[in-house]
């Protein structure tokens, strides 16, 4: 079983508020830094950690915010992104939920590296009850001197703010969520420039998500080359992974990055396996936005050798045989899912979420839908498939932001694994309709929890 | 049932609390920045009036020096916000990919079924209406639905959760 460093006191009775807390070691982070570090001491911590951005680009965190840009009397602020939308993921409601203090202090020394005097919490409108836990732990924070005008007699000062959102996943995109939060649509930015030089209000702008910042306490009280033995290679420490779909225990798990996905899939302490006593038939491993996989090409790479929870292993095999870490969203599919269904459901999902700016994102993840949606109602026709991936590779890299490549991507990884499974609704349009195409030969070549060894 | 084309003109006061609330979140940014307010305020006001008629979006532009359309173009764009009356309980189920590998499209049938209005149609007696919405992340505890202006979660729905549910809050609002 893996340290746990974001989540070793979840389950202490009154974790959420500040006292107990504080009595299991919190702050800590905030008065190392603040008393003992610089803030660029606290940079070149986070450097050391290999920390990469939690929220599905896996960017290095430490080399983030050494970009941003430092004028002489501007403002610069920290922005954190808990606009969790991804389908898949919801490692940042539970951790905002459960242990909010973790977050405020993660901003606290976060802001204090950056220079920032104000930060905001940008949660998803959504996350009602959980603004209200973030504002009572930040006026519990503030009431113990760690928030305010001179911090623990530091001199230095900072105001923390929750901005609620919209409802809109789009706002998940870093230069969308900072349009949103200066009160507008939330259409992404052209980049360059980049937030690190003009972000919110056209300062210099930092964005990390909620799990990257709550990662920065471990780092800054264990030290950052103690963090970055946790893990494997490149992929330091640990990682939320929100476990869902059709597993025995769905739940949101701390793991070391490199743990074997079959010991993530199939052991009691994490999955559990697939419910019901079902197969696997197939594995969104980041959230619905990185290909979909089956069972045979997740559990094991093309070279045959087991994959880990990492991101280079997830990678491994590119968009041929591989896919990617995102977020963490692990979606399991049991050999009773329809993946023409499920690919329809995603695509409608980009639809409704395109903000609309570019047309190949605006049109294009909306034909997907309506195509797919005949497939799975039995109007499909043999040319549809084709059709798709010419519109989805039309979309990728074609617009401004993201979202067009995260439509397109699972309905080309789609086709590309389970092509027969989408003829075979054009081919059998009737009973496909009423009937699901099942497992056939992409089955899962390790059925039973039992054979596996861990 | 209230009809949009009813209340459209109706004047909107907002009262003496409501503007305190607006204040509070006007002083969270920097000065001339009292824009950023706009999200937050016409949750609010929704909250407040149930949802947003256009005199409402008109005092709120006047509140924050903006123009009409600036507040327009944001209300529309994200889904939180209702540009039409809505039932007193909207009950909004997450339809996305995870939630239907659990049961979330039954689970929609049988509110429907239950309340006997479609998706967005408001009950004849003002109290329900029901949506299906897009990742709510909750994904491990599908299927689920919330209720705003609280937002209150709820998880794992069966049938008979849901029923239970939608009972106890008309005998909520029958007390």
């Amino acid at each position: 079983m893996g340290r746990k460093l974001l989540l070793e006191h979840i389950n202490v009775p009154g974790i959420n508020t500040f006292d107990v807390y504080r009595s299991k070691g919190g702050y800590a982070a905030v008065e190392k830094a603040l008393k003992a570090l610089t803030p660029e001491e606290v940079v070149e911590e986070v450097k050391k950690s290999g920390l990469r951005g939690r929220g599905g680009a896996g960017f290095p965190t430490g080399m983030k915010w050494s970009f941003l840009a430092k004028p002489e009397g501007v403002a610069r602020y920290l922005v954190c992104n808990a606009d969790e939308s991804e389908p898949g993921t919801f490692k940042d409601r539970y951790l905002m939920t459960y242990i909010p203090h973790l977050l405020i202090e993660g901003m606290i020394v976060a802001s204090y590296a950056l220079g920032a005097k104000t930060s905001y919490i940008y949660v998803r409108g959504e996350m009602m009850p959980q603004i209200r836990i973030l504002e009572r732990a930040i006026a519990e924070a503030k009431n113990a001197g760690f928030l305010g005008k001179n911090i623990l007699g530091t001199g230095y000062e900072l105001e923390l703010y929750v901005q609620p959102g919209g409802g809109a996943y789009i706002c998940g995109e870093e230069t969308a969520l900072l349009e949103s939060l200066e009160g507008k649509r939330g259409n992404p930015r052209i980049k360059p420039p980049f937030p690190a030089i003009a972000g919110l209000y056209g300062c210099p702008t930092v964005v990390n998500n909620v799990e990257s910042i709550a990662a920065v306490v471990p780092i800054i009280n264990e030290g950052g080359e103690e963090y970055a033995k946790v893990g494997i290679g490149r992929s330091t420490g640990t990682k939320l992974i929100s476990a869902g779909g059709n597993v025995k225990n769905p739940g949101v798990y701390e793991i070391d990055l490199g743990l074997p996905v079959e010991e993530f899939l199939y052991s009691d302490e994490y999955c559990g396996g697939i419910a019901n006593g079902k197969r696997l038939k197939a594995v969104v491993a980041g959230g619905s936005s990185v290909p979909i996989l089956p069972a045979n090409l997740f559990l094991k790479t093309i070279n045959n050798e087991p994959r880990l929870m990492s991101y280079e292993s997830l990678a491994e095999g590119g968009f041929v045989s591989g896919t990617m870490m995102g977020s963490g969203g692990f979606i399991a599919f049991d050999e009773d899912q329809c993946i023409v269904r499920n690919t329809w459901n995603f695509a409608r999902f980009y639809h409704h979420e395109s903000c609309g700016q570019c047309s190949p994102c605006r049109e294009g993840t909306g034909w997907m839908e309506k195509v797919l949606h005949r497939l799975e109602n039995g109007h499909g026709k043999a040319s549809d498939m084709d059709l798709l991936v010419d519109v989805s590779k039309k979309i990728e890299g074609n617009t401004i932001c993201p979202l067009g490549d995260a439509a397109a991507w699972p309905v080309a990884s789609a086709i590309r694994h389970f092509r027969d499974e989408f003829e075979w609704h054009v081919t059998n349009a009737a009973e496909a309709v009423t009937r699901n195409y099942g497992i056939a030969h992409y089955a899962d070549p390790l059925p039973k929890k039992e054979e596996v060894t861990t | 049932m209230l009809r949009v084309e009813d209340v459209v003109q109706t004047p909107v006061e907002f009262s003496p609390g409501l503007l305190n609330q607006f204040a509070d979140v006007v002083s969270r940014y920097p000065k001339d920045k009292q824009k950023s307010a706009l999200l937050p305020i016409l949750h609010l006001v929704q909250a407040e009036l149930g949802w947003l008629s256009a005199p409402a979006m008109d005092k709120v532009a006047e509140y924050l020096k903006l123009q009409p359309i600036e507040v327009y173009e944001v209300a529309s764009f994200y889904s939180m916000y209702f540009l039409r009356p809505q039932g007193k309980y909207m009950l909004e189920v997450c339809r996305t990919g995870p939630c239907c590998l659990v049961g979330a499209e039954k689970i929609m049938d049988h509110i429907s079924e239950k309340l006997g209005v479609e998706e967005g149609e408001v009950t004849a007696d003002g109290m329900f209406s029901w949506r299906g919405v897009e990742c709510l992340a909750a994904c491990g505890f599908g299927p689920v639905l919330q209720i705003g202006p609280e937002y209150t979660f709820y998880e794992k729905l069966t049938n008979e959760s849901v029923d239970q549910l939608i009972d106890d809050l008309k005998a909520k609002a029958n007390n």
